[in-house]
């Protein structure tokens, strides 16, 4: 890894380090939800408290990741109003770099709302059957699907205009996919146009193999649907994302 | 070898054609001016020249290089200092800098030193470890120029580099543009400020809706609009309206002033003022003082960039 990619990836990480807000998304985000489902709706959704937590801590680790990848947008699309990314193209550096070294502070953030999430989880009768092995596996692979996912923001970023729009559409697409998908309820009750759209839903794919794999059972033809997917997000929206910023436009 | 070369430069956004055809040339090591009201494409035209922007027509070469065929090549010998100061808020003034020394791969120690040095020659020594979020704007924006001299370029673009800066801090930055001169840099700065065009730059361009519509060292500029303002004081004001008549017959143009009746003016005339002084006098209108004055900078600016509207 170049010096220039550290360079941008120490950046990314100290801004994290002195942003609140971005501290919030990691930390708090999946405390107030993990509560709000387990102790509030978690009798009547699963039964029982204990029984529930089972089933919501995959779901809420993922759903934490996917809003943390909002937070890639909108801290690029931040650097462009302020004109620090204008600075940074004047120079003569490889433009996968910028965007290497972000992914560094990302993914540092996205580990570290994991390990928040297992923590509480933990802390609240969360045993996941699949043992050490089950849950580094479900958390790498939630990694890679918010990495791949963060392209997309990424190149948002780069194409809309103000800080504001790509956090309101980010927002807008990361919280109907997370509700409108299996992360708090299994979609047996839901009506069936709902449930149609539930199943397709690659956030559904994914907590899935996150609950299987945790639970040491096997992941089934999901993870195969999600690895390629993972793979056409990155490689749809990554070279979008490195021409709009590497270009002269 | 000319610093920019740039011919035919159109950039259009929607229906407006903010820049409308710039030819310019920047001789190395001058000080080119850019001088122009808000919205006259100065910034828009550093911008295609900086290789962010890319030109809808025309084409510019930076020492040589084309922006757009090969910014790699543009981007090694320039650097931007923009309008907003484009520093990290969340970051000190220090890391501000040594980030960019990183990014321009000097080692860690060369950053180090590199930005001590700067932020010691930059008067930022004292609060080289706050956040820069806390400055005034006089230091972010000495910050910012230190910023774009972590390693010096060949050539500067300086964006409107005082615009908000109280008059001390005004005077900084223009001390450490000419010491970047003196150094051997290029410079192409963007100023809505005459005083500022004519106390930096060798030459000036005046910009306005898109075009340059004059170009030329101060003193060119002053000339090609007519020789200065003839300003007279009458004896008596009753004299007023004949020594009016007189002359626009003889100079083109007068004025009698709002506020003194006794006070006439004529605009870009000195060049035929002492052959109008003699014919009120030959016609028994007592002068009681005249001046004669160079156009300021402001009148040539004006006269300029209204003609043009006048066209338009």
């Amino acid at each position: 890894m170049s010096a220039v990619t550290l360079a941008f990836g120490g950046r990314a990480l100290k801004k994290f380090r002195r942003t609140p807000v971005q501290l919030l998304d990691v930390a708090v985000h999946p405390v107030v939800f993990t509560l709000i489902f387990s102790f509030l709706f978690g009798g009547a959704i699963g039964g029982s408290i204990d029984a529930y937590i089972g089933y919501l801590i995959p779901g809420i680790l993922v759903m934490t990741l996917l809003v943390t990848t909002g937070t890639t947008g909108a801290a690029l699309s931040v650097d462009i109003a302020t004109g620090v990314y204008d600075r940074f193209r004047t120079l003569s550096i490889r433009p996968g770099a910028v965007l290497a070294g972000a992914l560094i502070g990302d993914v540092v953030r996205y580990a570290l709302a994991s390990a928040v999430v297992l923590a509480l989880g933990l802390a609240l009768g969360f045993r996941p059957a699949g043992g050490v092995l089950g849950v580094t596996g479900a958390v790498l692979l939630v990694l890679l699907f918010a990495v791949s996912l963060s392209w997309v923001w990424t190149w948002l970023a780069l194409t809309l205009k103000t800080p504001g729009a790509v956090l309101a559409l980010t927002q807008s697409v990361l919280y109907p996919l997370s509700f409108f998908s299996n992360i708090f309820t299994t979609p047996a009750t839901l009506p069936g146009w709902l449930q149609a759209f539930v199943d397709v839903n690659p956030v559904s794919q994914l907590v899935t193999v996150v609950r299987a794999l945790t639970a040491g059972d096997p992941p089934g033809a999901s993870l195969g649907y999600l690895l390629v997917g993972c793979a056409l997000l990155t490689a749809g929206f990554a070279p979008l994302a490195l021409r709009r910023f590497s270009m002269v436009r | 070898m000319d610093a920019v070369q740039a011919e035919g430069l159109v950039k259009t956004f929607g229906a407006t054609r903010a820049v409308d055809g710039i030819d310019l040339t920047v001789p190395a090591g001058s000080v080119c001016g850019f001088l122009g009201p808000n919205g006259a494409g100065k910034t828009t035209t550093i911008r295609m020249l900086a290789t962010l922007l890319r030109p809808d027509a025309g084409r510019a070469r930076v020492f040589g290089h084309d922006v757009v065929e090969e910014p790699t090549a543009v981007r090694d010998r320039i650097s931007l200092t923009g309008q907003y100061a484009s520093v990290d808020e969340t970051l000190t003034g220090r890391e501000n800098l040594t980030l960019l020394g990183r990014l321009h791969r000097l080692s860690r120690a060369a950053t180090a030193a590199r930005a001590a040095e700067l932020l010691d020659r930059f008067d930022l020594a004292d609060a080289a470890d706050r956040l820069v979020r806390a400055y005034s704007g006089g230091m972010r924006r000495r910050l910012d120029l230190a910023a774009g001299l972590v390693v010096p370029p060949d050539l500067l673009f300086l964006d409107e580099p005082t615009t908000g800066l109280d008059p001390r801090s005004r005077g900084e930055v223009w001390s450490l543009v000419r010491g970047l001169v003196a150094d051997g840099a290029t410079v192409l700065l963007t100023t809505q400020y005459l005083d500022e065009a004519d106390q930096l730059a060798d030459r000036i361009a005046v910009i306005d809706h898109g075009r340059v519509v004059a170009d030329g060292t101060t003193d060119q500029l002053k000339a090609s609009i007519g020789g200065g303002t003839l300003r007279l004081r009458l004896h008596d004001p009753a004299d007023r309206d004949a020594a009016r008549d007189l002359l626009v017959r003889a100079l083109g143009a007068a004025e009698a002033s709002d506020t003194d009746p006794a006070v006439l003016t004529a605009k870009g005339a000195a060049g035929g003022a002492a052959a109008a002084l003699a014919e009120l006098s030959w016609a028994g209108i007592d002068v009681a003082e005249f001046a004669l004055g160079q156009p300021s900078l402001d009148e040539v600016f004006l006269a300029l960039t209204t003609a043009k509207e006048r066209v338009a």
